[in-house]
């Protein structure tokens, strides 16, 4: 097959077989394991300052203004190793009267649900982390973890503000799962499986959102709504709305503890991206037009990851122009688009996909 | 049934809106930035509007020549105070006595920049111009002399 150049199993297998020769396989799992783990926290830091550096960057750019350009030469590049070097050594406050345990514990959450979630992306043919049949109602599953930690943030803080903060972004991130759910669903239809890797191979002969045509693209919207909504990022970030709950549910959150949040925001914003990339946009998959061959093969040379990861920035960066666009809504407007319009919308959506399914007239 | 056609109506209208707002962020977004990174651009790229005010002057021609008349218009116009003029009485060749100008003092320290004094002026010998790096220790350094002669 064409995409075999830059698959990453023989390698990781013949690693295996070389170190359960010179170990017992326990032993070799474990240090494997060990390894995976230090990779999948490094690239988190990384994307989480890289993602960081381009938000404000395209935040400056759509207000018409630079962005930070001072620290670090002329494109301002040390600003944000420079902040989290200062948010390490900042004191995390432990408040008064507040629930000790949860407080400690919100955070942890948080993050924890964001980097299970962010594991199972697909980044190369045979790069898979965490890899199972149910793959993507795994991703769906995990990522509601967070807003358990959201929640226990908000009550746990013990102040007015964190608690509403975080009884909207309950009410919020529950009502936009059901969007996020539909469109996901309506992928799975038309993949007909739920198994990350399976549904990247399947569009080696084109990707969903030309393959499903018109469902697809409608699901494509559907998901990027709902997931920006998930993210908790503007125009749905009224969970941290500054002018009138301070900062929502991290108010009262100090040095590495806020820093979990912010850093969880981010990658939540990167881990649906990702998401969007593998359902619609062909996963590691590399963009084939038919009838133009070499055109094709030049593109089979691109590595897949750097495929994945160009993909992914591309709907990071619809995702930032949405949210420097529009104007933060009402939690009664919030939940009105959800249940009112998202929803239904998804509905016939889901029909649609089926229908064009069933009477075989997606390619 | 006519609920619902007001429903499609009103997420049409919503989405056409939605576009509106993308397309003319996008627009900004391909702008050139308008940021002045100032003690940088100070001799490159700097832009300080024509008519910002930042100091008053009389102009001069080549011989040294303005156009003030001594009339104390702009010193009676200023709401600050800001201008003293001190004038003096000479007889001209032809045996007629004018007003003429010996001293015309601008303090810079405590001008607002309305511009009432060059609009009063009924020969434009004063003017505004956007020269800003105005700043000095003393305060005795921003009462100036306006005129050479």
């Amino acid at each position: 097959m064409f995409l075999d150049y830059y698959n990453l199993s023989p390698l990781l297998m013949q690693i295996h077989a070389f170190l359960c020769s010179v170990m017992p396989e326990w032993l070799a799992l474990t240090l494997e394991g060990l390894v995976v783990g230090v990779f999948i926290l490094v690239m988190y830091a990384v994307l989480a300052i890289i993602l960081i550096y381009m938000e404000r960057k395209v935040c400056a750019a759509f207000q018409c203004r630079i962005g930070p350009n001072r620290v670090g030469g002329k494109g301002g590049l040390l600003q944000v190793p420079a902040d989290v070097l200062k948010i390490l050594t900042k004191e995390i406050i432990s408040l008064k009267h507040s629930d000790h345990f949860l407080y400690a514990l919100a955070p942890f959450l948080v993050i924890l649900a964001s980097i299970l979630t962010f594991s199972c992306l697909p980044w190369n043919k045979g790069g898979e982390i965490l890899h199972m049949n149910i793959g993507i109602f795994f991703v769906l599953a995990a990522s509601s973890i967070g807003v358990l930690g959201i929640l226990l943030a908000g009550w746990s803080s013990n102040s007015k503000y964190t608690l509403i903060g975080a009884v909207r972004s309950g009410a919020m991130i529950i009502s936009y799962e059901l969007s996020i759910g539909l469109s996901v669903l309506t992928m799975v239809v038309m993949s007909g499986a739920m198994d990350i890797q399976t549904i990247v191979e399947g569009q080696a002969n084109g990707w969903n959102i030309f393959k499903g045509h018109i469902p697809a693209i409608m699901a494509f919207i559907i998901y990027l709504i709902a997931g920006n909504a998930e993210a908790n990022r503007g125009p749905f970030d009224l969970a941290e709305a500054e002018q009138e709950l301070t900062a929502g549910y991290h108010t009262e959150y100090s040095g590495m503890h806020f820093g979990f949040f912010y850093l969880a925001e981010y990658l939540n914003l990167f881990i649906t991206a990702g998401i969007a990339t593998t359902l619609f946009l062909g996963g590691w998959m590399p963009l084939h037009i038919a009838g133009l061959d070499g055109l094709n093969m030049v593109m089979d040379y691109i590595p897949g990851f750097v495929w994945f990861i160009g993909k992914t920035f591309f709907i990071v960066f619809l995702l930032m122009w949405i949210r420097w666009t529009f104007p933060r809504l009402r939690i009664d407007q919030v939940l009105t688009l959800e249940w009112k319009y998202l929803m239904p919308l998804s509905l016939v959506v889901l029909l649609l996909m089926t229908v064009c399914k069933v009477f075989g007239l997606t390619f | 049934m006519n609920g619902f056609k007001e429903y499609l109506k009103g997420y049409v209208g919503g989405v056409k809106s939605l576009l509106v707002g993308m397309r003319t962020s996008m627009k900004v977004f391909c702008q050139k930035k308008i940021t002045e990174q100032y003690p940088e651009n100070r001799h490159t790229t700097l832009h300080i509007p024509e008519r910002h005010r930042a100091m008053l002057v009389m102009p001069v021609d080549e011989e040294g020549n303005h156009h003030c008349i001594a009339c104390g218009l702009c010193q009676m116009s200023c709401p600050n105070g800001t201008i003293r003029l001190t004038t003096e009485m000479r007889e001209t060749e032809d045996g007629k006595k004018k007003k003429f100008l010996v001293k015309y003092e601008y303090n810079l320290g405590s001008c607002m920049f309305c511009m009432q004094c060059v609009n009063a002026c009924p020969h434009n010998a004063i003017q505004f111009t956007n020269d800003f790096e105005n700043a000095v220790f003393q305060k005795e350094k921003l009462v100036m002399t306006l005129n050479k002669k």
